[in-house]
């Protein structure tokens, strides 16, 4: 990544976390712990966002049997893991304080749970098949045909089923925004930053799994 | 050219009756598998049996032993394929796609087969009372065919790795989880009695996910069976 982007990261950065604890808690009935919220939204964006490149990197390694496709792919399932984890964490914080347990089976739990059992599955799978052709193959199938199963949990079943959680955190129903202009500004800096740092991240990890000389310690 | 979808069907068939002719002879699957349904039926009906447990309980606890029954025997159609090394002439005799579709019938038919026994034993265990039998079988067949379909792509790529009976669990749940929520929803709505059309979204979500996980099976089958 050029050094631009890295300072231009690191100052970003350095102003939401700022702006994050500076500003007031908008929400008078979540108080302090609202300041979380402009860091759980990012970690569950970044978890679908790594999805979806894992997805696409498995679609193109199937179709071009490169296996700098399938490092791509396994990467951003790695990060992905990392970020589920995160906004799992946060979320259930979030939970404890608002719904009064760390864990309720509300339709969002259950459906980023899941995402965290397809990731797990998808590492299971590489690691038990060692050729790295086959194990490319095999785990990009699956991580496509995970996909269907993902975006129902995750888009459908929290808007079909009763769920406690905010209905779209962004954007509500009628498709309008509906938070305050500081707010909404801090969210979309953090969005944007916690984007970038998964990119960045991503990029020296495929740099790392192209290496050489890491071949045969793998 | 005329004849090939039907050829297509004719291979898929031939594969499924070849399957099943070998199954008649040897029982590979089904011995363990409606042991493994029997023995979970009866351990969860004696752990639980004193109580009287209300619908949705009776509903969950169905399908946890329809859904490890059919994990314990629906990868066995593969796994025998690999063990007795019989994937290459597999593989020079028939399309992907017609292999697919043989084994998938395959899976059906056996997952019927352990439903046979395991139904009427459910209610004879469980006492379920004036449930909407119309209804629980529209759920039941719907829900077994997509539990078929989306578990006989998994089998394919399970028998190509190793830890495969640990792995097929792990790989499958996920991804049947839309499936089991949708179908013990159902299942519970029969039980209590309700008429048929109160299940129809549910029946609607089962089967949207069969036609998905066919097409998806279908497009994906390839690239695991050319490993």
């Amino acid at each position: 990544m050029p050094n631009f982007w890295k300072f231009f990261l690191l100052l970003l950065m350095s102003a939401v976390i700022i702006a994050v604890w500076v500003m007031e808690p908008p929400q008078n009935q979540l108080g302090e712990v609202s300041r979380l919220f402009y860091f759980h939204i990012p970690a569950a964006w970044v978890t679908v966002l790594a999805y979806f490149v894992a997805m696409s990197q498995s679609v193109l390694y199937l179709r071009r049997k490169e296996l700098l496709y399938d490092i791509k792919a396994s990467s951003a399932a790695e990060l992905g893991t990392l970020f589920c984890i995160l906004a799992t964490i946060t979320g259930s914080i979030f939970a404890k304080i608002t719904w009064g347990g760390f864990w309720n089976w509300d339709p969002r739990q259950t459906s980023i749970l899941i995402l965290l059992l397809i990731y797990g599955a998808y590492l299971a799978l590489r690691s038990a098949v060692r050729e790295p052709e086959r194990r490319a193959a095999l785990s990009s199938v699956y991580c496509i045909f995970a996909f269907p199963a993902a975006v129902f949990l995750v888009f459908v079943t929290p808007r079909v089923y009763q769920s406690l959680h905010p209905a779209d955190s962004i954007i509500d129903t009628s498709g309008r925004i509906q938070m305050p202009a500081p707010i909404l500004l801090t969210l979309l800096a953090s969005l944007f930053c916690f984007s970038l740092i998964f990119i960045w991240i991503h990029r020296l990890q495929v740099a790392i799994g192209r290496d050489p000389h890491r071949e045969g310690k793998l | 050219m005329e004849r090939k979808p039907s050829s297509l069907v004719y291979k898929g068939w031939c594969i499924f009756s070849k399957d099943l002719k070998s199954e008649l002879r040897n029982r590979y699957a089904l011995n363990a598998l409606l042991m493994f349904a029997v023995t979970t039926l009866v351990a969860v009906n004696f752990a639980v049996g004193q109580f009287g447990l209300g619908e949705k309980l009776l509903a969950a606890l169905f399908w946890i032993v329809v859904f490890f029954s059919a994990l314990s025997g629906l990868a066995q159609t593969f796994i025998k394929e690999e063990e007795t090394k019989t994937v290459s002439t597999l593989k020079l005799v028939a399309s992907p796609n017609s292999i697919y579709l043989g084994k998938l019938t395959f899976n059906i038919a056996l997952l019927f087969t352990l439903e046979v026994v395991i139904v009427p034993l459910f209610f004879l265990l469980s006492n379920v009372g004036g449930a909407n039998l119309l209804l629980f079988f529209g759920v039941l067949i719907l829900a077994s065919l997509g539990l078929a379909a989306a578990t006989t792509l998994i089998a394919a790529i399970v028998s190509k790795a190793a830890v495969k009976g640990a792995l097929f669990a792990a790989l499958s749940f996920p991804i049947l989880l839309p499936l089991l929520v949708t179908a013990i929803r159902g299942t519970e709505l029969s039980f209590r009695g309700e008429v048929f059309m109160s299940g129809f979204s549910e029946l609607k979500i089962l089967l949207s996910y069969l036609v998905v996980m066919i097409v998806a099976s279908l497009m994906l089958f390839d690239f695991v069976w050319s490993e």
